[in-house]
């Protein structure tokens, strides 16, 4: 991957990181790992600490302990060298709302380090970051008169204006119409697959499933879950049926049921017993004995089922709260 | 960054409304003057007015004392005050300085496009006015800069002064404006001290800011800031006219605010614009060095 590091290329690597504001604990020892060429997805409630996290990463907030390492370097002391690589979307984004789309990424290019020197490349840059969101066509309005999807790809467009090697992106889908949650997926996934490590935090769980390949689950300040997607939506080794003949079926799978939800079962088929322990055999099994099948399938746990497996109850007051 | 700032300061109408709005004060008042032919008494009303109407083209001055007790730093508390909270409260700091811009970079690029925003309040001033003297109430006549109308000699003790600051402007021109009014002052000698007074006023006008700048980073309301900046300025202004207050008023911001005008004495009074230069240079390094230490350790959470 590109130029990520030597050290087992961590694109983000906190250890111990803590931030407390008064009495209040925002986030508690946490140890984020993000590779490269991750598409990491940072979960939790409301109020369970992301943005804090988000901003330490970014040096907005400052930890009150612990380390953060940023593409190799730690931050926030190498904030000059670390934030030029990093593109960035933190909660909504902002522009000045009378001037255009196009002059608000100019002067937002043009005020980091080598600005001058971007000067060159510059219009064609912006020209690149506007068509990649899709407000190639958007001219001269000020950004006053943007709806709130547009002004939403306006900031991603701001955080991909430097090419960045890392994109931080808080909650990017917010505002966007479910045509433009689907563009940024692909934006987003286009760009993974040309070596951006992306990082984002949500807390719509679907989003995540959908475009994450790593996920971190945050619930009151401390990281409770960190894995690779594929790695927790691994089968369980039930069996999902969905079967109009549910009471029959209950009857013939005596006791290998574990849960009924009308005409859904989950079964935990039994090797042997004539028939092997997975799906196929179990719907030989099904339909031999004459039942009707209307689907079955490995069952995988959703994320949801996940996350909410491993946050506490509490967290669901917090996250209720905004 | 110090070119986007001025670029991002130019391009907001806010910006030029002030400016237009400042300079149409004085072209008013000029108008009125012209029409009734009816300056102030000496003495009494703003500094210069009484003597504009024998000499236009000291009618920059007029209107630099004129715009300085309330517009300019009305203005200038308003641009300052707004510098860093109305970035943080439009959330485009955060994207700012993960730019990144450094915070300390950005102070500085800030203080820089104030400092232009005051001198080109303070220029637009004097270049109107200049015009407006000229045109609308004639080149000099009398050449003699502050000659009383009707002859009746120097302005009496009451001075130039403005209520709040008569006791600067009145020490001195009690025993200056006597010897000035016979002096004539050549068109350079004029320019000069016009150049000398922008700079006192562009120097005074920095603490003011300085100030502003430092409320702008402690609260994200740019609103807040600028009538903090204010509330400053009131309160010196209450304290310098409070005769029991006269041991803190040699430190007061607004105590030797008005001392330029000893720049159109013959010769020059240097005492009160060497102090006021000396204490506005005290208050923008103090007040910027505030602004420094608390924004450079301060969690951007907006």
């Amino acid at each position: 991957m590109t130029g990520a590091g030597e050290s087992g290329a961590g694109v983000i690597r906190t250890r111990a990181l803590t931030k407390r504001y008064g009495s209040v604990t925002a986030v508690r020892s946490v140890d984020l790992e993000v590779r490269a060429g991750d598409r990491y997805g940072l979960l939790g409630p409301n109020g369970s600490g992301k943005t804090t996290l988000v901003r330490m990463l970014l040096g907005l907030v400052y930890a009150t302990s612990g380390e953060i390492e940023v593409l190799g370097r730690r931050m926030p002391r190498h904030a000059r060298e670390v934030l030029p690589q990093v593109g960035a979307l933190i909660e909504e984004p902002a522009a000045y709302p009378h001037l255009s789309g196009r002059t608000n990424l100019a002067l937002l290019d043009a005020a980091g380090p080598g600005g001058l020197s971007a000067r060159r490349t510059r219009k064609r840059r912006v020209d690149e970051a506007l068509e990649q969101v899709g407000l190639g066509g958007v001219g001269r309005r000020p950004v006053k008169a943007y709806s709130l999807g547009m002004r939403q790809r306006l900031g991603l467009a701001g955080a991909l204006i430097r090419r960045p090697k890392l994109l931080v992106l808080d909650e990017p889908g917010n505002g966007l119409d479910p045509h433009g949650i689907r563009d940024l997926r692909e934006l987003l996934i286009g760009l993974n697959e040309a070596g951006v490590t992306v990082f984002l935090s949500s807390h719509l769980m679907a989003e995540v499933e959908q475009l994450c390949t790593r996920v971190g689950v945050l619930d009151a300040g401390r990281l409770v879950l960190q894995d690779d997607l594929a790695a927790l939506r691994a089968p369980t080794g039930r069996v999902m049926v969905d079967t109009p003949d549910a009471d029959r079926a209950v009857a013939l799978l005596d006791g290998q049921v574990e849960r009924r939800d009308g005409d859904q079962l989950l079964v935990r088929p039994v090797v042997g017993d004539g028939a092997a322990g997975d799906a196929a055999g179990l719907n030989a099994r099904l339909v031999e004995a004459g039942l009707r099948v209307s689907a079955i399938g490995p069952h995988q746990r959703t994320l949801e089922e996940i996350v909410l497996s491993v946050t506490g109850t509490g967290s669901d007051h917090v996250g209720e709260s905004s | 960054m110090i070119r986007v700032e001025l670029v991002k300061l130019f391009r907001r109408p806010r910006t030029w409304i002030s400016l237009v709005l400042t300079c149409a004060l004085p072209f008013i008042v000029a108008i009125f003057i012209t029409i009734t032919h009816l300056a102030p008494p000496p003495g009494q009303g703003s500094a210069f007015l009484s003597a504009v109407l024998q000499d236009g083209e000291l009618y920059p001055a007029a209107a630099l004392a004129l715009v300085l007790p309330v517009f300019l730093p009305v203005a200038v508390a308003v641009v300052a005050g707004d510098s860093i909270a109305g970035e943080a409260a439009g959330g485009t700091l955060r994207y700012l300085l993960v730019r990144p811009v450094g915070r300390t970079r950005l102070l500085v690029a800030k203080l820089i496009a104030v400092t232009a925003y005051v001198l080109s309040v303070v220029l637009a001033v004097t270049f109107t006015a200049y015009a407006t003297g000229v045109f609308l109430l004639g080149p000099s006549r009398a050449a003699a800069v502050g000659q009383a109308p009707g002859g009746t000699g120097g302005l009496p003790g009451g001075g130039p002064g403005i209520a709040g600051q008569a006791p600067t402007a009145g020490q001195a021109a009690g025993g200056a404006v006597t010897s000035l009014s016979g002096a004539p002052l050549s068109l350079l000698q004029l320019t000069e001290r016009i150049g000398g007074a922008i700079a006192f006023i562009t120097v005074s006008m920095l603490g003011v800011a300085a100030i502003a700048l430092f409320l702008s980073t402690i609260t994200d309301s740019a609103l807040g800031s600028a009538l903090g900046a204010l509330a400053a300025l009131v309160a010196s202004e209450i304290l310098v006219a409070l005769n029991a207050a006269t041991v803190v008023q040699p430190y007061l911001p607004t105590r030797y605010w008005l001392a330029w005008i000893d720049f159109f004495r013959q010769p020059v009074f240097w005492r009160d614009i060497q102090r006021g230069f000396g204490i506005q240079a005290v208050y923008v390094v103090v007040f910027l060095a505030a602004a420094w230490a608390n924004f450079s350790t301060k969690d951007i959470t907006r």
